[in-house]
């Protein structure tokens, strides 16, 4: 058989003789990734504008829109109440704004089951623009032109940088189930 | 992608269930987000300690990095250095501008003596740091500017207490974790320090506007006397700075003052000193939330 096929005996995820999933793995990667992503903005220094894109929260559309069904639509208490330890924002913001923007993907749904990556990054630009803007009002300073202008750049890069996130994702779902050997 | 059939729970009355809850959990999540919203809105200082442990938590990561960064940087200044004028070059460069800021620090505390020895002898002695550590981290994606240090309430760090870079202020701390402390970084939005011109007597506010750079506004309206290239440095009201430490540099003249760029710029610090609050009574008597305090 493997003399016709080499790849007859395995599929995306590696060899299927003896070998399974990591129920680990399969659990972990996601909430992980996107806890990892939370933290990550608070490492380089650049203070003078708020330059570095909200990687939690597009880590979290990220997996919502490549992978639908995998994060419950709850999964932005937990998940907001993290990257509220250490985004800066006041304390609540995010678990208002990631459940709010899980619900309202799940409503999206509802309407548009079939989409394709356009769209996605479509729904994704849309959804993090309004949640910077939101956070620049509620950020518990007074907003000012200033720091709206400010913002752009960010906003910029966070619609840049989805694309790139999604390809990471479906990257991070490959490895969340790659077969390992079992005995 | 296509979405999964998870979302038609068809017969199963448990699936049916299941969804609902998901959804019922999801809408209360919402509302208890709104609700510490609003509560954080109120009382900032509220999850102050569940962040300061968040931080500590994660304070050994942000250190070396903070350790890496600065290596690598410097790293890079002598390869910059060399590939123009040899690897010198860079420190003289770095030196003397500091030199320069210096220079006009040393200005403005002759000013000050002048004015003090009018004054009874007033004497003040050097100021020995609380802490000398690293600035570890900001939270770059928030509209807010707060940055991190590798020291807190275990080396003795208290809220409020003035953090300085060599080259002048950068903010002030806010909350204290055991092992690191979040601090308020001149940029921001609510931070507003007291300023004077290096060279006289021109007192303003220095308000961060959010975007990097510092408003300049003079307390005594009338003719804008200010000029580009002015530096401003701490007049000490207030209480927590001690006067005569680097702030700003007027970089544009406006109609109430000016626009004026950070001296000691966060993303070019790595190690910060904490100073002891410069007049604690006096700080105390002025404790009003500065939005209140300084609102015209």
């Amino acid at each position: 058989m493997e003399r016709i096929d080499p790849r007859a005996r395995s599929d995306a995820y590696g060899n299927r003789i003896n070998r399974s999933h990591s129920t680990f793995l399969a659990t972990v990667v996601p909430w992980g990734s996107i806890l990892l992503a939370s933290i990550l903005p608070l490492f380089p220094i650049a203070s003078a504008l708020p330059l570095l894109p909200p990687l939690g929260f597009l880590m979290l559309l990220g997996w919502r829109l490549v992978r639908p069904g995998l994060l419950p639509v709850w999964a932005g208490i937990p998940l907001g109440l993290f990257d509220d330890l250490f985004s800066g924002q006041p304390f609540g913001f995010a678990i208002l704004t990631w459940s709010l923007a899980l619900i309202g993907i799940e409503i999206l749904e509802g309407r548009l089951p079939w989409r394709a990556f356009w769209q996605d990054w479509f729904t994704a630009g849309i959804v993090v623009s309004v949640y910077l803007i939101v956070g620049w009002l509620l950020s518990g300073a007074t907003p000012n032109i200033h720091s709206l202008i400010a913002l752009v750049p960010q906003l910029v890069l966070s619609i840049l940088l989805f694309p790139i996130l999604s390809r990471i994702v479906a990257r991070l779902d490959r490895f969340r189930l790659h077969r390992w050997r079992t005995i | 992608m296509a979405p999964t059939g998870q979302r038609r729970s068809g017969y199963s009355r448990r699936a049916q269930y299941n969804l609902f809850t998901g959804y019922i959990v999801a809408g209360i999540g919402a509302l208890i987000g709104a609700v510490l919203l609003v509560l954080s809105f109120f009382q900032p200082q509220l999850f102050g300690g569940l962040r300061g442990a968040a931080a500590d938590g994660v304070s050994p990561a942000t250190e070396t990095s903070a350790t890496v960064r600065t290596g690598s940087k410097s790293i890079w200044d002598s390869i910059s250095g060399y590939y123009r004028a040899g690897s010198k070059n860079a420190e003289l460069k770095r030196e003397m501008e500091i030199a320069r800021i210096r220079l006009a620090e040393a200005q403005a505390v002759e000013q000050e003596n002048l004015r003090l020895k009018a004054l009874l002898g007033l004497r003040e002695e050097d100021i020995e740091p609380v802490a000398v550590t690293r600035l570890v981290g900001s939270t770059a994606s928030s509209t807010r500017r707060f940055a991190y240090v590798g020291a807190g309430s275990d080396q003795g760090v208290e809220v409020g207490m003035p953090i300085r870079s060599p080259r002048g202020v950068v903010g002030r701390v806010l909350e204290t974790g055991s092992d690191s402390a979040r601090i308020l970084l001149l940029t921001d939005t609510e931070s507003v320090l007291p300023v004077r011109r290096a060279s006289d007597e021109v007192v303003a506010f220095a308000e961060g506007r959010g975007d990097g750079l510092l408003r300049i506004r003079l307390i005594n309206l009338g003719i804008n006397p200010l000029e580009k290239g002015d530096l401003f440095v701490t007049s000490g009201a207030g209480g927590y700075y001690r006067p005569g430490a680097a702030v700003a540099i007027l970089v544009e003249k406006t109609d109430d003052g000016g626009l004026a760029r950070m001296v000691s710029d966060p993303a070019a610090t790595d190690f910060v000193s904490i100073d002891p609050i410069f007049e604690p009574e006096a700080a105390l008597a002025v404790e009003t939330p500065t939005e209140t305090e300084l609102s015209d």
